[in-house]
């Protein structure tokens, strides 16, 4: 019995904290932030060089072999520093995507690419989760025509991943004839998502149409999964900032983390988030070795986090008094992050609703 | 990342689960826990003493098992006899909390006095500690013991007291040293509650029920050596045995059980011939409680962990109190709600649901909310010890 990260995950850990720590800090986020690709070409080398582009993805393919929970290692590192990189769309959903359906032909066309930081791929699976605006991609002929919004990642992707309807998944190059893309201006410019207008565009199929519906389950629970990861990571660093901030603000002649109204807050965040660490591990061992409870556990990781992430932007902000409003202290790309993350691949409640179908609670 | 126990454990519950089925029948029911141990009660318990199911780690010279401490066998044993709806065997603060100070800090003499008549449930104990002016503070206990003629004298006021009225015996703590710093003069005294001077009067709880007494002192006299440790130590062997104690206020299997009672109920009940698990809103009410039971299983699995491998790390376990006891007091109060008018019925009634355990349970979790350390106490604890947030400082007194 032993639940939690092995030695050599605790190594991971380390590792790409100090990374994001010392290569990413808030100065650079501002930069980027004005750019709004959600990537920057040296975070990108640098997570390269770490080797961890590949994590999901096997040997054979060039990558590193590893499991999920260090992909979501990686993610909540990224979450942490609000890091613009499109790790969650290249590194975690497609491989997902392309291993769970793709030929042989397609993985070895596709993996090494990605595992090697030459290709970023975008994924659209927003026509599944809630479609908006009369979202939704159809393929015919070889040949896919409609809208996909909310493009995760899809702002700097050199091809996209696109579910047409819920059971096909479709490749589709980035400059294609007859593909649209339109920045999507979201609160959270860290992440580059994007709306894609397709107009008979040539599309490769990702296993067989019409019969991948488990695929595409599976990439949006990996998806949900390490969303959370980055929910976690975000949210942490929020307390984490509350708390150095109320032990240096003095007021009243005395650090404003001795006055008991303000340490209750910080404890009741505290004490909420805690427990979402071992909720974000067990959803992250389940999508790679216990099937039955993958989408469960994603569902409820995804709502959950966002639950108790929304209460600490505010609160964290909230701490730092008028300055948390400001944008010098730059907590809003935290703020905005969890903002966005929180609807991404479904809001919680749309979320939880299929909790529910799942468990047979209620029909489909 | 591995969550199998191994296959000595897997062995090892195989025999739980077999002891269970055979010997199950005889468990005594968990309604009758709060009273007085009886003839049943006993057998029960001295049965799981023999198979190592009750007062495992316990030597046997004291009266225990005498088995190496396992935590994965202790697991085990409370998975297996609590989702058997099987008892596991004697409780109270004796057991709980008064055996394993004794072991620790007890002398021989009391050590083989007190602990084998404790776990085969002829002697059972009171706890002592709180007063009315000494709750969430409560070395500043005023209950004061002087020497008179080789016996401590005590005078004061306990309040909180379950089981006073059918206890045998008080572990109390008793302020011996009035002029040392207030952490310094308490003394942990054993004495029988038929000891002349003791005035039990109950406390009935909003619940209607009277679990709790205030105890009166009046000139009781106790022999001096019936003190664990030495005077003024008292405290500390009250920590000792207080670190006993944690963990047992919100536990997420009840969180677990309890969610799945009310799945059970939202299927079954109807409110204008809607199923209520067909209602948008109490559904979405119940999955937000299931995302949170979920989060302290998980904890629970990482605390598991911790202890296994020796990790101290404090957060995960700061948080389990104050989030398990109010998660509780919620999935209760959403059983009440998706009942409506019929949740507010509380005495006999054709109506009743649930035996009634639904309002009962959701003020009686507002008692576990205050009782161990109040959520406010709680969330010191957490931003102190977990945040490093410093204590709010002491009023300064005008000259």
């Amino acid at each position: 019995m032993e639940f939690g990260y092995s030695e050599e995950q605790k190594m991971l850990d380390e590792s790409i904290r100090r990374f994001v720590n010392s290569e990413i800090p808030l100065d650079r986020i501002r930069e980027l932030v004005l750019e709004g690709t959600g990537f920057d070409q040296t975070i990108w080398n640098g997570l390269s060089e770490l080797g961890v582009l590949g994590v999901i993805i096997p040997e054979e393919f060039g990558g590193a072999g590893m499991g999920f929970l260090d992909a979501t290692i990686i993610q909540e590192s990224l979450g942490y520093v609000v890091a613009p990189a499109p790790f969650l769309g290249t590194c975690i959903m497609a491989p997902t995507a392309i291993l769970a359906a793709g030929s042989d032909d397609q993985k070895n066309k596709w993996l090494p690419e990605i595992a090697a930081g030459n290709l970023k791929v975008g994924l659209g699976l927003s026509e599944v989760t809630g479609v908006r605006e009369n979202a939704g991609v159809t393929f015919e002929g070889g040949k896919v025509s409609g809208k996909a919004m909310f493009v995760i990642d899809g702002e700097c992707a050199d091809g996209y991943i696109l579910a047409a309807g819920k059971s096909t998944l479709v490749w589709v190059a980035a400059g294609a004839a007859g593909l649209t893309k339109t920045k999507l201006n979201t609160v959270d410019n860290t992440r580059g998502v994007v709306e894609l207008v397709l107009d008979g565009v040539e599309a490769e199929l990702i296993g067989s149409a019409g019969s991948e519906a488990a695929a595409v389950q599976k990439v949006i629970d990996a998806g949900r999964t390490a969303l959370a990861a980055d929910l976690l990571g975000t949210s942490q660093r929020m307390l984490e900032r509350a708390v150095e901030y109320a032990k240096e603000r003095k007021q009243f002649n005395r650090v404003i983390a001795s006055f008991q109204g303000l340490k209750h807050t910080c404890a009741t965040m505290a004490a909420d988030l805690e427990p979402c660490r071992a909720m974000v591990w067990y959803a992250a061992h389940c999508q790679q070795e216990i099937a039955d409870e993958a989408t469960l556990l994603a569902c409820q990781v995804k709502s959950h986090l966002s639950e108790v992430s929304t209460p600490i932007a505010n609160d964290t902000t909230l701490v730092h008094g008028g300055m948390g409003f400001t944008d010098l202290m730059g907590l809003h790309f935290w703020f905005k992050r969890i903002g966005l993350s929180r609807q991404l691949l479904g809001s919680p409640e749309s979320v939880r609703e299929e909790a529910a179908v799942l468990q047979g609670w209620i029909a489909a | 990342m591995d969550l199998s126990y191994g296959t000595e454990y897997d062995d090892y519950r195989d025999e739980v689960r077999a002891f269970i089925k055979e010997h199950g029948h005889k468990s005594p029911a968990s309604s009758k826990q709060g009273n007085k141990p009886d003839t049943e009660d006993k057998a029960w318990q001295k049965l799981l003493i023999e198979r190592g199911y009750a007062a495992r780690i316990i030597p046997k010279e004291y009266g225990g098992y005498g088995g190496e401490a396992d935590l994965l066998k202790s697991v085990i044993i409370d998975e297996e006899f609590d989702g058997a709806g099987v008892s596991k065997g004697l409780g109270g603060q004796g057991i709980s909390m008064l055996v394993p100070t004794l072991l620790e800090l007890g002398t021989d003499e009391q050590k083989k006095k007190w602990i084998k008549p404790t776990l085969m449930g002829d002697i059972f104990w009171a706890q002592g500690y709180s007063e009315p002016g000494a709750g969430s503070d409560l070395a500043s206990l005023q209950t004061k013991a002087h020497v008179e003629d080789g016996k401590f004298v005590i005078n004061g006021q306990k309040i909180w007291t379950s089981s006073a009225h059918f206890a045998d015996m008080m572990f109390i703590l008793v302020r011996t040293e009035p002029d040392a710093p207030k952490h310094k003069g308490i003394s942990y005294l054993l004495l029988p509650m038929d000891t002349p001077g003791i005035e039990i009067k109950p406390l009935v709880t909003m619940t209607g029920e009277a679990t709790f007494n205030e105890v009166f002192f009046e000139d009781v006299k106790v022999p001096t050596d019936q003190i664990v440790a030495k005077r003024g130590e008292g405290w500390m062997v009250a920590n000792a045995t207080l670190k006993h104690e944690r963990g047992m206020l919100g536990d997420p299997r009840q969180s677990s059980s309890l969610l799945h009672q009310v799945v059970a109920l939202m299927n079954e009940e109807s409110v204008n011939g809607v199923r209520l698990m067909d209602s948008p809103l109490f559904r979405d009410r119940l999955l937000k409680l299931q995302g949170r039971v979920m989060a302290m299983q998980y904890n629970s699995m990482r605390l598991l962990t911790n202890d296994l491998s020796g990790n101290t790390e404090l957060m995960p376990i700061l948080v389990v109190k104050l989030i398990g006891t109010h998660l509780n007091q919620d999935i209760c109060g959403l059983a009440i709600d998706a009942l409506g008018e019929l949740g507010v019925l509380y005495d006999d009634s054709k109506y009743l649901r649930n035996s009634g355990m639904w309002q009962t349970r959701y003020m009686f979790m507002l008692g576990l909310i205050i009782g161990g350390g109040t959520s406010h106490i709680q969330k010191n604890i957490i931003s102190e010890h977990g945040l490093g947030m410093p204590r709010e400082p002491k009023p300064q007194l005008k000259a």
